[in-house]
């Protein structure tokens, strides 16, 4: 079989459908982990012990665990107790686990920063500490977080490929399939590595724009 | 409505951090249209006193009263009392990712719960009454401090308070922008706007205030219409205070 054949009629293929994998993948875990993050943030900096407390045992746990192992304990774990989830489902949770433990950092990070005045001059207005947090410290914490919640955009694309480990066949296993089936590692994998880089690359450039639209004069430095 | 009726009451407030007592009794009452100028030198708790009348400083004892309804001790509707209650704060503190009009306007739409619209038209005149119609698209990075303090006299204004508390508002300007600030503040006055006023322009003080009230250890020391705290030979603390402050000052 020729290389064009090999190229158009197998390998393409293959990778497409494992990159709509992918796609859905990131693009389901994305803004739950977005919305996760946001939750535990506040929850650690505004809510009461008991939030606060279960929070901190949240983050602590996603960050100490193998994102690998947190797979296997959704897969292959839960059942065992009674909860069954699908490949794919068990790898969402665990994406959104993993990418709204970290955005929780780096919100909860840029919240700090964010003045005390900002909250006093809310409250003085007569706005309660949760409407305050919502339109006042938030939306100037979220603009703070956003390099460091691109980065963790970044490692989603990337980490989502370890979805393989519990048989989902996103574009990584797409492409291992492939190779192994047709020995043309090299080929195959430097095609699947195109793939990422170019979804990085999108993800960068969204961001960018998002940045460029949301900034403002002053607020941020740098 | 009685003209001397009083807007705010405030009884006997205490307030320490740890053992450092900053307040310790302090009473007043003001009315409807009054401005009153609070002086004394730093660390008096004028800061604190303003904090304990709505309550971002809670006090340690004491009461409130706006309207004869209590603030103190009023649990969530502290957050309706706020709203009466405007404070304008020597930093500013306008939202630093709002322009100068969101600003005004986000508590309209938050707090009072009015319409988009009606936000807008009430927060551009606002914005017209202390002159900054022409800067509402900006951001407060953008603005001089005699405007941001300006923008933030109009985001009080906006919520139509019974009184506004200003916490030496042109102390982080220099003279000039001072004068634009407290011109705006001496037309507040003449259109009736009840003012609490801590500042240390002692020639806004004896133009405008209707009394002054000199704070000392925590408590009120002397209180008096300007003229007669500055001529009487009873108020010696004040002239005193006053003294050294103009030859401080140089003028
Ligand atoms: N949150 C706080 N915690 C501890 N101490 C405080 C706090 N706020 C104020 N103080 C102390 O209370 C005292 C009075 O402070 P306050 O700011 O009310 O004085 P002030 O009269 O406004 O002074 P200034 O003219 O410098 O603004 C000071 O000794 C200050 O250190
Ligand atoms: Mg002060």
């Amino acid at each position: 079989m020729d290389q064009i054949a090999f190229l158009t009629d197998i390998l393409l293929p293959a990778l497409q459908k494992g990159l709509i994998i992918t796609l859905q993948l990131i693009l389901l875990a994305a803004p739950f982990g977005f919305v996760l993050g946001v939750g535990v943030a506040v929850g650690r900096q505004y809510g009461g012990p008991v939030t606060r407390f279960l929070c901190k045992v949240l983050v602590y746990f996603v960050k100490g665990c193998p994102l690998l192992l947190l797979l296997f304990i959704l897969y292959f774990g839960l059942p065992s107790i009674g909860i069954v989830f699908s490949a794919f489902t068990a790898s969402v949770f665990g994406f959104i686990l993993c990418n709204g433990a970290y955005n929780s950092e780096y919100i909860r990070g840029a919240m700090l920063s964010v003045k005390d005045g900002q909250m006093i001059a809310a409250q003085a207005l007569g706005m309660t500490r949760l409407q305050a947090v919502r339109t006042i410290v938030l939306p100037q914490a979220i603009r703070r977080a956003l390099p460091g919640l691109s980065n963790e955009w970044i490692y989603l694309i990337k980490y989502s490929s370890l979805a393989y480990m519990i048989t989902v066949i996103e574009l990584s296993g797409a492409g291992k399939l492939v190779a192994t089936k047709y020995f043309t590692y090299t080929e195959t994998f430097m095609a699947v590595g195109v793939v990422y880089l170019f979804l990085v690359t999108l993800t960068t450039l969204a961001v960018n724009a998002i940045e460029k639209k949301y900034a403002v004069p002053g607020m941020i430095r740098g | 409505m009685h003209t001397d009726e009083y807007i705010l009451k405030v009884e006997d407030i205490h307030k320490a951090f740890g053992a450092n007592e900053v307040l310790r009794g302090v009473s007043f009452e003001v009315k409807k249209g009054e401005t009153l100028v609070f002086i004394g030198s730093s660390g008096t708790g004028k800061s604190t006193l303003l904090r304990c009348i709505n309550q971002l400083t809670p006090p340690d004892r004491g009461r409130v009263w706006l309207h004869g309804e209590e603030v103190t001790n009023s649990g969530k509707r502290i957050n309706y009392f706020r709203q009466r209650i405007g404070m304008v704060f020597q930093n500013f503190f306008l939202f630093d990712h709002l322009t100068a009009l969101k600003n005004v306007e986000v508590a309209l739409i938050r707090v009072k719960g009015m319409s988009k619209e009606e936000a807008r038209e009430k927060a551009l005149a606002e914005l017209r009454q202390v002159g900054m119609e022409d800067w509402a698209g900006h951001y407060p990075a953008e603005l001089s401090g005699g405007q941001a303090q300006r923008v933030s006299i109009a985001r009080a204004l906006a919520m139509d308070p019974d009184v506004i508390l200003f916490d030496e508002p042109t102390s982080a300007l220099d003279p000039e922008l001072t004068r634009e600030v407290l011109e705006v503040m001496r037309t507040l006055a003449q259109q009736g706007m009840t003012m609490l006023v801590v500042t240390h322009e002692m020639g806004f003080a004896c133009n405008v205030a209707n009394r002054i009230l000199f704070m000392e250890h925590g408590v009120i020391a002397e209180q008096g219409a300007p003229g007669v705290l500055l001529n009487d030979p009873q108020y010696s603390r004040v002239k005193n205070f006053i003294g050294q402050f103009l030859e401080y000052n140089g003028d």
